[in-house]
């Protein structure tokens, strides 16, 4: 069975593939909030906060690449409600294949649609005056952040894409996600927050993320930020996973 | 060789406190059709799904082709083909490219050929490069089934293939069933309709509330009742055989 695990895989990311050439309308639904939330906090709030850099959108920019993240894992939850309402799972399940194929396509689906999303939004920040001093090394590093940010929410969307009930209890998992930003160093710095405020936007995993993404961006030194900011991507990974797993098992 | 396809013994399965299956024993001739015949909520669904290795049974056993479905079940996989409820087909596919993937699945030499040969069987050739989402409801089990027959399975479980589809369209999965037996394939079905039954099957059996109250073929059952008193009767048309004389005749002119 394992000798056919990666012609399985191919089979699985070909259909991946062919959904997402074939729905980019959810690749532009899920840019229009982060791109309306740039030109907003750019064009109309930014000039009142003070951030000390000297380049707003460049400040702006990894929380909204978060953002961006948060909303597209939204639609990985619903392509596995479908796929799982629609009798595709059993279709799957029936037939002498590696099994672990089937929900692997949908976490590759998740991670090249939001990397699309993403680049979208960098080029749009661009034309705003977004500009990044990073070397190659330090993009890769980026990348690599944003990579197992995406798998960490993919796998809490695979969590409420398999338990769900109806199509809107899938949906409403994602906007806690997508307004933890709001409450992180993503648009202001954190110290002009309230004691009890600052407390929680310093220690949730955004700050460190987004800290460690502004750094790396502006070819700072990212300090140990950037090991806080693995940490949790990592933690709320493979807590997920363990979670959509048993999910899986018992639903599926 | 064993004779059977299909042998159930004391099959049990409850979800939580409800107890669905309790304790059910029948088998299935090769190539033969059999209907697992019973309301909605008997068990039918439940029993397919041990067969086709997505769930575990409490107790009993069960074997499909002559593999255990619970210690071999990657045998039993190889040897099957599910078409459950609803068609589960991928919407955003076309029905060619569904059928492509599921004979890549199957890691067939020639997915292309296979998909272009059933597309051609099941007359769906000229819809083959749509979207599977502007298909009717006839049309996606159509696909459904055609799906199901690659890799040329021995046995083909079909839970309720004909629910929700117009009298047409059912005529057709019926005519379906029928050449599929005649390859030789076992065909092991679920339906709610008596009817439907009563058209195909070699063998039925009736679930009722998780266990099998009778079982044998039509004539067999049709023992189990006081013997028919004859009656004249005059022979009106069902509303069924008006609706498809008219469709016939209008598609006639059409042409």
């Amino acid at each position: 069975m394992s000798t056919h695990f990666f012609s399985d895989m191919g089979v699985m990311v070909g259909r991946s593939m062919r959904h997402i050439s074939r729905s980019l309308d959810t690749i532009i639904t899920v840019t229009i909030t982060p791109i309306a939330l740039l030109l907003l906090f750019v064009y109309v709030f930014g000039g009142a906060i003070k951030t000390g850099a000297d380049n707003y959108v460049n400040y702006l920019m990894p929380g909204i690449l978060l953002i961006a993240i948060a909303s597209g894992i939204s639609y990985t939850a619903y392509r596995l409600f479908l796929d799982k309402s629609k009798g595709i799972f059993e279709r799957f399940h029936s037939m002498p294949i590696a099994r672990s194929t089937v929900l692997w396509g949908h976490v590759l689906t998740s991670l090249v649609s939001n990397a699309l999303s993403v680049v979208i939004i960098i080029l749009v920040a661009l034309i705003m005056g977004f500009r990044s001093s990073a070397g190659v090394l330090s993009w890769l590093a980026v990348a690599g952040i944003l990579v197992l940010f995406t798998l960490a929410l993919t796998w809490i969307a695979a969590i409420a894409g398999l338990s769900a009930k109806s199509v809107d209890g899938v949906s409403a998992f994602s906007y806690p996600l997508i307004f933890l930003p709001f409450i992180s160093s993503a648009f202001v710095p954190t110290k002009s927050m309230p004691s009890v405020v600052r407390a929680f936007a310093e220690n949730q995993p955004v700050t460190s993320i987004v800290e460690s993404i502004r750094a790396l961006l502006a070819n700072q030194p990212v300090g140990n930020e950037i090991w806080i900011a693995l940490a949790w991507c990592a933690g709320i990974m493979l807590v997920a996973y363990f979670f959509a797993m048993k999910v899986y098992k018992a639903r599926v | 060789m064993e004779n059977h396809s299909i042998q159930v013994k004391g099959l049990q399965k409850s979800y939580k406190n409800l107890h669905v299956v309790k304790g059910v024993d029948f088998e299935v001739e090769k190539g033969s059709i059999f209907a697992l015949l019973g309301s909605n909520g008997a068990g039918k669904t439940t029993i397919v799904r041990i067969l086709s290795t997505l769930l575990k049974p409490d107790s009993g056993s069960a074997s499909v082709n002559s593999y255990d479905v619970v210690s071999d079940p990657e045998n039993v996989r190889g040897s099957i083909s599910l078409t459950g409820q609803f068609a589960a087909v991928d919407e955003i596919l076309t029905g060619r490219e569904n059928l492509i993937m599921i004979a890549r699945l199957h890691h067939l030499k020639q997915p292309r050929q296979v998909a272009d040969d059933l597309l051609q069987r099941f007359g769906l050739s000229e819809a083959a490069d749509r979207r599977a989402s502007t298909y009717s409801g006839g049309m996606r089990r159509r696909l459904d089934i055609a799906m199901s027959l690659i890799g040329k399975p021995e046995i083909i479980f079909l839970d309720e293939p004909t629910t929700g589809l117009d009298p047409e369209a059912r005529i057709e999965v019926w005519k379906i069933v029928n050449e599929l037996a005649d390859s030789g394939t076992t065909v092991f079905l679920t339906t709610q309709y008596l009817e439907e039954a009563e058209q195909l099957a070699d063998k039925i059996a009736i679930l009722h509330e998780g266990r099998i109250i009778a079982s044998g073929t039509l004539q067999e059952l049709k023992k189990l009742f006081p013997p028919a008193k004859v009656e004249y009767v005059e022979k009106q048309p069902s509303l069924e055989e008006i609706f498809l004389t008219i469709i016939n005749k209008k598609e006639e002119k059409a042409i």
